[in-house]
């Protein structure tokens, strides 16, 4: 599923400029960036209540498809900016983890 | 192919930056995506740790048909036991790291399981060197 899709489906504020004809391949969820940098994957949609700079760089060098902030966390200017130009999608919603993790997996897994 | 980037300590706002720039360099160069993925993850983990816990350091990079090998220096408080320091969720970083998701002692088991070759030395008070190679 790509993202525009996964927009018009379930929605969620978007905070950046980005791509959003990526393939999300699947979803991972944890506030530990080394976590993050060692078990996600290429196309992952990520899904955290960490919202500082150090986020967009991991998600740029992993290649993630968005990230998406929980429990209404909003990204800093700083994020914000650095996710403009380094094409990462930054997405939030006042949904927490577990259930915002929930809607995505039965959205891929309905595909 | 030889490239050289200086790594600020405490400055969070550009960790990742030279990993990046090295990731560019290594997907021009057309080096097999799979090595690039495990570079990278090294490299990110080994910048965030100068940034995080030495004063400043320098990445080495040295590419050639056969390997990338990568050179992490910097002074800083040095790792008083590298055996601990390689249990993964030990962790010496500050609770303000902590908070923002790292120091959860898994950088150095994250760097181990994505390189081919991984030496480290260091000397308390002076500072530490992170040597790895991957194979192309």
């Amino acid at each position: 599923m790509k993202v525009s899709e996964l927009l018009e489906k379930l929605q969620y504020n978007v905070f950046s400029k980005a791509d959003t004809d990526k393939e999300i391949t699947a979803g991972y969820a944890s506030d530990l960036l080394s976590d993050v940098m060692g078990n996600s994957s290429e196309g992952n949609i990520w899904v955290t209540m960490q919202t500082h700079k150090n986020v967009v760089a991991v998600a740029a060098l992993k290649e993630l498809s968005a990230v998406i902030f929980t429990n209404s966390n909003i990204p800093s200017d700083e994020s914000i900016e650095a996710a403009n130009e380094e094409n990462v999608l930054l997405l939030g919603t006042s949904k927490g983890t577990f259930e915002v993790c929930g809607e995505i997996y039965n959205l891929l897994e309905s595909k | 192919m030889h490239l050289e980037y200086k790594v600020q300590g405490g400055n969070f706002s550009k960790a990742g930056h030279a990993s990046g720039e090295i990731k560019k360099v290594l997907k021009q160069l057309n080096v097999n995506p799979m090595v690039i993925k495990r570079i990278v993850v090294a490299l990110y983990e080994a910048e965030v740790n100068i940034v995080a816990h030495a004063y400043e350091g320098d990445i080495i990079v040295d590419i050639d048909d056969s390997k990338v090998h990568v050179v992490l220096n910097d002074s800083g408080p040095g790792i008083p036991s590298i055996e601990r320091a390689m249990e993964k969720g030990y962790s010496t970083a500050s609770p303000l790291v902590r908070e923002m998701g790292f120091g959860a002692g898994m950088g150095l088991p994250n760097i181990k399981k994505n390189t081919d070759e991984l030496n480290i030395k260091s000397v308390v008070g002076v500072g530490t060197t992170v040597d790895f190679i991957n194979y192309l």
